[in-house]
């Protein structure tokens, strides 16, 4: 019993929290950004997946098929192998392979082909009367994409956003691998490497709040435009 | 003779399918007068919404050609066809209208793609919902509007551009036979006051009745029988008019009398 009381005040203690609170920082800072490098990304590559595809708006058969076997071929690679993949991509665009900026640029693109897919499956929940509706009064492409599909779609993105960035939070627990800190890498520094079980647990508490909140906003932000619409 | 409204020449389409071609439509041909409210009907299947979307190219005819006012639509770049298919309103079965938009968003749809002032395209909705019984209900969202209002809608962004033919498909098909009816009547007056050619698609023999001036029949994508209403009712020729109006005697009356046609 005194082990567990002890385990709750270390738990508690301002020295634990005071090196799980920049680590939160840090975790919320990658995040942050990687969500958004990804969010813009897969928005990208989820658009161009539907307008190739056979029956999409430009139909382009062939790179069709092959972008959407990249694509797949990244989705199924372990994360830490797409992110030793990616590093030296991060070095040529902000000119370092480790530290924070690369584990960001190599998070986001992590889960960005799994984001894209999920775009491009939203996408194509819009009917195609709706598109053709638009298509009759003589809408072009790009205003059948920006003002029917995606406005269609968006309670289905937001879902999919959501489980995308918390798919993403889960794969910064590695970002400690590369000098980036954070949550998962204060669970691992401290709780696995040096047996700090308290360390471990309030990282791992503070990864969960994290997650629950990411959910919980998601989800209201998706039934708060179901509702405007009345659907 | 002078040249009719819409001409449709030869025009033919198959889907290529798993190994298999289903022609869906055979040698098509018909003429269409500016004006016009005309009826196309055949079962399920015959091929009657392929026609319609080949008239304003949501379709590509395989060969053939449609002439619409001394214009080849057939012949039109992408471009010319965006534009053109603004002269064109089409409305649906199942309305699809947009859910993310407003009443008065989706009329206001068709204008902002026509590239008008934002000035001008609220006068133009708030005269089209006007005409369609609507402006009470401008802020509202299709999720709550009934279908014979979401109709009303569809009709609304389809007339916005003030278009010079509408295409039906089925519009009153998922609708109660009084709503139907109520919408029977908008198009009417919609054709009497602005002149406007409509070709309407439908398995109601009613709403032929009702609506339509000429008529058309297709059977397994051939016209086997066209002509004025009155003569193709009282001396049906092809198999699937027969059985429509027999069916039709069977039935008391069926929901709407006293027609245009007859
Ligand atoms: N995209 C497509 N690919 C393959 N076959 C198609 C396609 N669209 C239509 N068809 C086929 O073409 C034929 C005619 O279809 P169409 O929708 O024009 O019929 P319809 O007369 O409008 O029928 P309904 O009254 O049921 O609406 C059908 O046999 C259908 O299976
Ligand atoms: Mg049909």
């Amino acid at each position: 019993m005194s082990e567990f009381l002890k385990l709750l005040e270390n738990l508690f203690s301002i020295k634990t929290w005071e090196v799980i609170w920049p680590a939160i920082l840090e975790t919320l800072m990658m995040t942050t950004v990687s969500t958004v490098l990804m969010g813009v990304l897969g928005l990208l590559v989820g658009t161009v997946l539907l307008v190739t595809r056979p029956d999409g708006l430009q139909p382009k058969r062939v790179f069709n098929a092959l972008f959407g076997a990249v694509v797949d071929a990244l989705r199924s690679l372990p994360s830490m192998v797409i992110i030793i993949l990616t590093l030296p991509l991060a070095k040529l665009i902000i000119g370092r392979s480790w530290g924070p900026g690369a584990v960001m640029i190599a998070l986001a693109l992590t889960c960005t082909p799994m984001f894209a897919r999920m775009v491009e499956s939203g996408f194509l929940d819009v009917s195609r009367g709706k598109v053709e509706a638009a298509k009759s009064v003589g809408a072009r492409n790009w205003e059948i994409m920006l003002k029917v599909i995606l406005p269609e779609s968006l309670p289905s993105l937001v879902r999919s956003f959501t489980i995308a960035v918390i798919a993403l939070i889960s794969v910064t627990a590695i970002a400690g691998w590369f000098g980036a800190g954070g949550l998962g890498d204060v669970a691992v520094r401290y709780g696995y490497n040096r047996f700090l079980t308290h360390m471990m647990i309030a990282a791992v508490l503070a990864l969960i709040v994290i997650v629950v909140l990411v959910q919980v906003c998601g989800e209201a932000i998706a039934r708060g435009i179901v509702r405007k619409r009345r659907l | 003779m002078s040249e009719a409204f819409i001409q449709v020449r030869n025009l033919n389409k198959a889907y290529i399918g798993r190994g298999q071609t289903v022609e869906v439509l055979k040698d098509v041909s018909l003429d269409i007068d500016r004006g016009d409210i005309f009826g196309i009907v055949g079962s399920s299947g015959a091929g009657k919404s392929t026609f319609l979307r080949c008239l304003n190219r949501l379709e590509e005819p395989d060969s053939g050609e449609v002439r619409i006012d001394g214009s080849v639509i057939t012949g039109l770049s992408h471009k010319e066809l965006l534009a053109f298919r603004r002269k064109f309103g089409m409305i649906f079965q199942q309305f699809n209208l947009l859910d993310a938009r407003s009443v008065a968003r989706n009329v206001e749809f068709s204008l902002t793609v026509a590239r008008q002032a934002k000035e001008q395209r609220q006068q133009r909705v708030n005269e089209i919902l006007d005409l369609v019984g609507l402006t009470d209900r401008r802020d509202f969202y299709p999720g709550q509007l009934s279908g014979g209002q979401r109709q009303r809608v569809g009709i609304a962004r389809a007339l916005a551009n003030e278009p010079k033919v509408l295409l039906s498909d089925e519009a009153t098909s998922a609708l109660d036979p009084e709503t139907a009816l109520s919408i029977l009547d908008l198009i009417k007056a919609i054709n009497r006051k602005f002149g406007l050619t409509i070709i309407v698609v439908t398995h109601q023999l009613e709403v032929i009745k009702y609506l339509c001036r000429h008529v058309a029949v297709l059977e397994n994508g051939r016209i086997v029988e066209q002509g004025s209403t009155r003569e193709v009712l009282t001396n049906p020729q092809s198999h699937t008019m027969q059985v429509f109006v027999e069916v039709n005697a069977s039935l008391t009356g069926g929901f709407l009398q006293g027609g245009e046609g007859i």
